[in-house]
């Protein structure tokens, strides 16, 4: 749908996310080198590439977990106002910048109930509204409504991922595809204008999969938060995706909507050996 | 070592064996250190040989085992059960009968001064235990929910008892203005300690505690002219009841108040529901916290940090909240037991003390406020039950230390109560199958 | 100058000693990832066991020094290497995979059983020796102070290199070595591989406990006197010397020994002798902050 937004020129001064030249050395080992990409707002970029291109590096740079050697990310949110994301630390990213992700090895807390994990989600808020716990110890109403209205955004999102009835349950006691979920719902819940995905649909079975398409599409289409994921399953990235950017060996390789990408020898030659199979499925 | 019942009946032999093996082992670590004494003669040191205590032990290990392998192992088919899963029968019970207990220990604590069988020494001994509680309870803030392993607890208890005595000694401070003052010192030394080290990974983080918490005791041990070194501080004033005092002659005395024939129990009672009132503070403080934003903060941390960043929280500042709560609590405690003892001295602050508060928290189970009234009881009512083995009992405390965590890693109390529901009438089926 | 000079000899002597205790520390979190709190306590019992071993050769009489002290180093080894493996086996064993603080609760029990079994058989008062070792180099003799190298620090330094020499080849070119460093860096791997990681994690301890044991019997041959509590301080300071070399490495553990020996001893020299602990411990938070990977250690990038 949003593809012919796409197509035109538009995508340059809207776009929520802007990586400049963007460079990640570890000592010797260059992970990413110069990479620039930008994601619409609105769209479901995805970030592909064989094992090893440097996919989650890029993740870990504009969430804050790495600072990059040199290049700007920005992030210019809905109502204006853009952030250098490479200048903040971690949780500003999330609590100031807004981008929320997910991890590739499902970081939950285990211990904790699913609602509690979102509820967790909204911590900056409620502390707002707890007048940093003072409040919160006295029990003042003010504080009561917020937490009310933190469980209802709460059970909006475990209606959306189906799992209200596990709502009072230990995170680490839901099957693998619901913690997923889970996963993507609390970082929905922290109210973000970008959402990171690092290998949201590894692990799934093909039904969970599908699931997980409409789920993110609904996020696109009903909440109209913006997507950036990184996934191997090309059955997903194929489907929902608006753009796709191809890097590999931490050089951006292609860059374009998924038609393009498919027929791009340069993916292909890329896949090739490497990662056929996904290549196969995709065409 | 063999496991003789992998199989499911009993191998004699190898019991035998295995039996053989430990008491050899015990052989070499015992023939020596305890077959062997270094005893002080005029003539100098000479060794005096205890062959019978040694061979005591070594035999002592071989039948201990046989009959393990025997009676106890045998029996039970070791089918390699999950240490972590906190739904066994005996958690699930246990948490059944800490609710029913904690209204009814409560009620005991108000009302044990009233006990006709409550003499000075029961007492001494119920503030003591008290004193522990309400110290796990605030240690439980730092070690339990947010996860950060904290050595040096003692520290802040440290600075709590020091900043009253120095207070009431030098200033003329009653104690009710002390105490918060107290609890404040703590919590700004929280502060200042946990800044530079709270990013640091968890053994490093107690380590580091460790060490702070012997660097203040040292200081206080050197600064003579601050702190009296280690003569301590003492003539520490005793807390007054709105301004009465608790002495058995002279005007305005709390007994002449109340027309009650002077009693040195008044003074004892008057601590111990100071040190209650205190405690059930803290617990409610905590309790209370726990079930706030700041609260599952501290939680989400203790179960995943990058996770915790990755939402927004500022997780510096978090533990930095957790660990200055402890602490002000700590502080507290401090002053009521300056207060107690009239006395102090850096003697009191070991790391020995750090590290009964830390495992009153984690053998009860890290979170659970009754599991640290349990351990609490047990560990301090059974160091009196020892106080005739002097010796033995922080060895007895070492080795039950070892084994109740050896039998419950998690603690005893391990069941955790979430901090709030969506549907909390109706648990979801799959909740109660799993408490069952 | 001269008054330097000898600060420098007796910090080297004093840092060997932490330097062979700090092994032990580093070697241990490097295959389990955890402190070994009643490392200080074995370093204690090592003491304990070589006066107990040294007044009982002196008992039945054996006359002839060297001997005498060979046999000591080797029994207290072998004693204290089997109080190492059974702390492995109560305390860490039973809970391998478990909830993360579980061992370090245990190892705290460990060290707290330690001490107060030693106090308990050998009584709460310190135990002196009388030096064995005597003599020594005297240099500057006609300067009015004179810098002395004992035999005995000549002792401590050479027993050191070469238990070095001999424990990085160990390290390096043995199938133990291989296990150990495989067992580092991904056990499930390397049990998977058929690598015996109870028996590996074992035989850490078992060398960890050994050189405490060494470096336990020279610190009783150097400083004459000792007691159930010295494992504590000691234990703290060695563990410092392995997260200043860098935790995980053998060099730096030694590094990190004589840094800490050498601030201590000048420190002691110059300034107060009350503070020294404070000098060390204050030494670890800095390093701890500021240097978290060590001298010699790798710095680890976090895998997210």
């Amino acid at each position: 749908m949003s593809q012919a937004i796409h197509d035109s020129e538009v995508i340059a001064s809207d776009a929520v996310l802007t990586v400049d030249h963007l460079t990640m050395k570890f000592g010797g080992l260059t992970a990413i080198d110069n990479l620039s990409f930008t994601a619409a707002r609105g769209d479901i970029t995805a970030l592909i590439g064989p094992n090893g291109a440097g996919k989650t590096t890029v993740f870990n740079c504009l969430t804050g977990f790495y600072k990059p050697t040199e290049g700007m990310i920005t992030l210019s949110q809905r109502a204006g106002g853009a952030y250098l994301l490479e200048r903040m630390d971690g949780h500003k990213i999330c609590h100031k910048a807004k981008v929320a992700r997910t991890f590739q090895n499902i970081r939950l807390f285990g211990n904790m109930t699913t609602l509690e994990n979102l509820m967790v989600a909204q911590h900056n808020r409620l502390m707002k509204a707890s007048y940093y716990t003072i409040g919160g110890v006295l029990g003042l109403k003010h504080f009561r409504k917020a937490e009310r209205e933190a469980v209802e955004l709460a059970r909006h999102w475990l209606e959306k991922i189906d799992l209200v009835d596990r709502a009072d349950d230990p995170a680490s006691d839901l099957p693998y595809g619901a913690q997923r979920r889970l996963e993507i719902a609390r970082a929905m819940c922290t109210g973000p204008e970008l959402l990171c995905l690092d290998e949201p649909a590894a692990g799934l079975n093909p039904r969970e999969s599908a699931e997980l398409n409409t789920l993110l599409m609904e996020i696109r289409d009903e909440e109209q938060i913006s997507i950036l994921l990184i996934e191997h399953d090309m059955s997903v990235v194929m489907e929902i995706s608006d753009h796709i950017v191809v890097i590999d060996y931490g050089e951006k390789i292609s860059d374009g909507t998924p038609e393009h990408i498919r027929n791009d020898p340069k993916v292909i030659a890329a896949y090739l050996g490497v990662d056929d199979e996904a290549v196969g499925e995709s065409s | 070592m063999s496991n003789t019942e992998a199989n499911g009946h009993f191998d004699m032999k190898a019991a035998l064996k295995d039996a053989a093996i430990s008491a050899l082992l015990t052989f070499v670590l015992a023939s020596l250190i305890l077959g062997l004494q270094i005893v002080d003669r005029n003539t100098g040191l000479v060794l005096v040989p205890r062959i019978w205590l040694a061979a005591a032990a070594i035999a002592l290990v071989f039948f201990g085992r046989l009959a393990l392998h025997m009676f106890w192992w045998s029996k039970r088919m070791r089918v390699d059960k999950p240490p972590l899963l906190p739904t066994t029968k005996l958690t699930a019970g246990l948490a059944k009968i800490t609710r029913i207990a904690a209204p009814l220990l409560f009620v005991f604590a108000i009302a044990l001064p009233f006990f006709p069988f409550s003499d000075r020494y029961i007492m001494d001994l119920a503030i003591l235990i008290m004193t522990y509680v309400m110290l796990g309870w605030g240690l439980n803030v730092v070690v339990g929910f947010a996860g950060l392993l904290d050595l040096g607890y003692v520290a802040f208890y440290a600075v709590g008892a020091y900043s009253f005595a120095l207070l009431a000694t030098n200033l003329g401070l009653s104690f009710w203005v002390c105490l918060p003052l107290a609890g404040l010192f703590a919590a700004t030394w929280g502060i200042i300690l946990g800044f530079p080290v709270l990013r640091l990974r968890g053994d490093y983080l107690a380590i580091v505690t460790l060490a702070f918490g012997e660097i203040i005791r040292v200081v206080l041990l050197n600064w003579y002219t601050f702190t009296g070194g280690p003569d301590g501080i003492s003539n520490i004033p005793r807390p007054t009841f709105f301004g009465l005092e608790f002495k058995r002659f002279g005007e305005g005395t709390f007994a002449d108040f109340f027309g009650l024939e002077y009693s040195s129990l008044h003074r004892i009672i008057f601590l111990y529901y100071i040190i209650v009132v205190l405690a059930m503070f803290t617990s409610f403080v905590t309790l209370r916290l726990r079930n706030l934003p700041i609260g599952r903060a501290w939680e989400a941390l203790r179960e995943d940090e990058v996770a915790c960043s990755s939402l927004g929280i500022n997780t510096t500042n978090t533990k930095l909240t957790a660990f200055a709560i402890g602490a002000m609590f700590g502080g507290f405690a401090g002053s009521f037991f300056a207060t107690r003892q009239g006395f102090i001295s850096p003697e009191s602050f070991t790391f020995i003390e750090s590290a009964i508060i830390l495992a009153i928290v984690v053998l009860g189970g890290m979170g659970s406020q009754i599991g640290v009234v349990i351990a609490s009881v047990a560990l301090i009512g059974g160091f009196e039950v020892f106080r005739e083995f002097e010796q033995y009992r922080m060895l007895i405390f070492g080795l039950a230390m070892v084994l109740i965590m050896v039998w419950k890693p998690r603690g005893l109390i391990s069941t955790r109560n979430p901090s709030l529901l969506l549907n909390p009438s109706g648990r979801s089926p799959a909740r109660q199958e799993g408490a069952a | 100058m001269e008054y330097f000079l000898q600060q420098l000899i007796n910090g080297v002597a004093l840092g060997s000693i932490y330097g062979l205790i700090a092994i032990g520390y580093t070697m241990v979190y490097g295959i389990i990832g955890m402190i070994n709190f009643a490392h200080g306590d074995i370093f204690m019992v090592g003491t304990f066991v070589a006066l107990i071993v040294f007044m009982g050769l002196m008992t039945i009489g054996l006359a002839w020094v060297p001997l005498a002290l060979l046999i000591v180093l080797i029994v207290s080894m072998f004693v204290t290497a089997a109080y190492g493996w059974t702390v492995e086996r109560l305390a860490y064993r039973p809970l391998r995979g478990s909830f993360r603080l579980a061992p370090l609760i245990t190892a705290i029990g460990m060290s707290i059983v330690l001490q107060n079994y030693v106090q308990v058989t050998q009584g709460a008062r310190n135990r002196p020796l009388q030096p064995v070792i005597t003599g020594g180099f005297k240099f500057f003799e006609d300067s009015n102070f004179v810098v002395n190298l004992s035999n005995m620090q000549i002792l401590i330094i050479v027993t050191t290199v070469v238990l070095m020499i001999a424990f990085s080849l160990l390290i390096a070119k043995t199938s133990l070595g291989r296990a150990q460093r495989a067992c580092e860096q991904d056990r499930k791997m390397a049990s998977l591989l058929g690598i015996n990681v109870d028996r590996t994690i074992s035989l850490t301890f078992v060398m960890g406990a050994a050189l405490a044991s060494v470096a336990g019997f020279m610190y009783l041959l150097y400083y004459g006197v000792i007691d159930f509590y010295i494992g504590f301080v000691v234990g703290i300071k060695a563990f410092t010397a392995a997260v200043l070399g860098g935790i995980g490495s053998l060099p730096g553990a030694m590094l990190g020994g004589l840094i800490i020996g050498l601030i201590e001893t000048f420190w002691s020299a110059y300034f107060t002798i009350e503070y020294k602990d404070v000098a060390a411990f204050s030494m670890l938070a800095l390093v701890l902050i500021f240097l978290p990977s060590g001298l010699l250690g790798r710095t680890e990038v976090e895998k997210v």
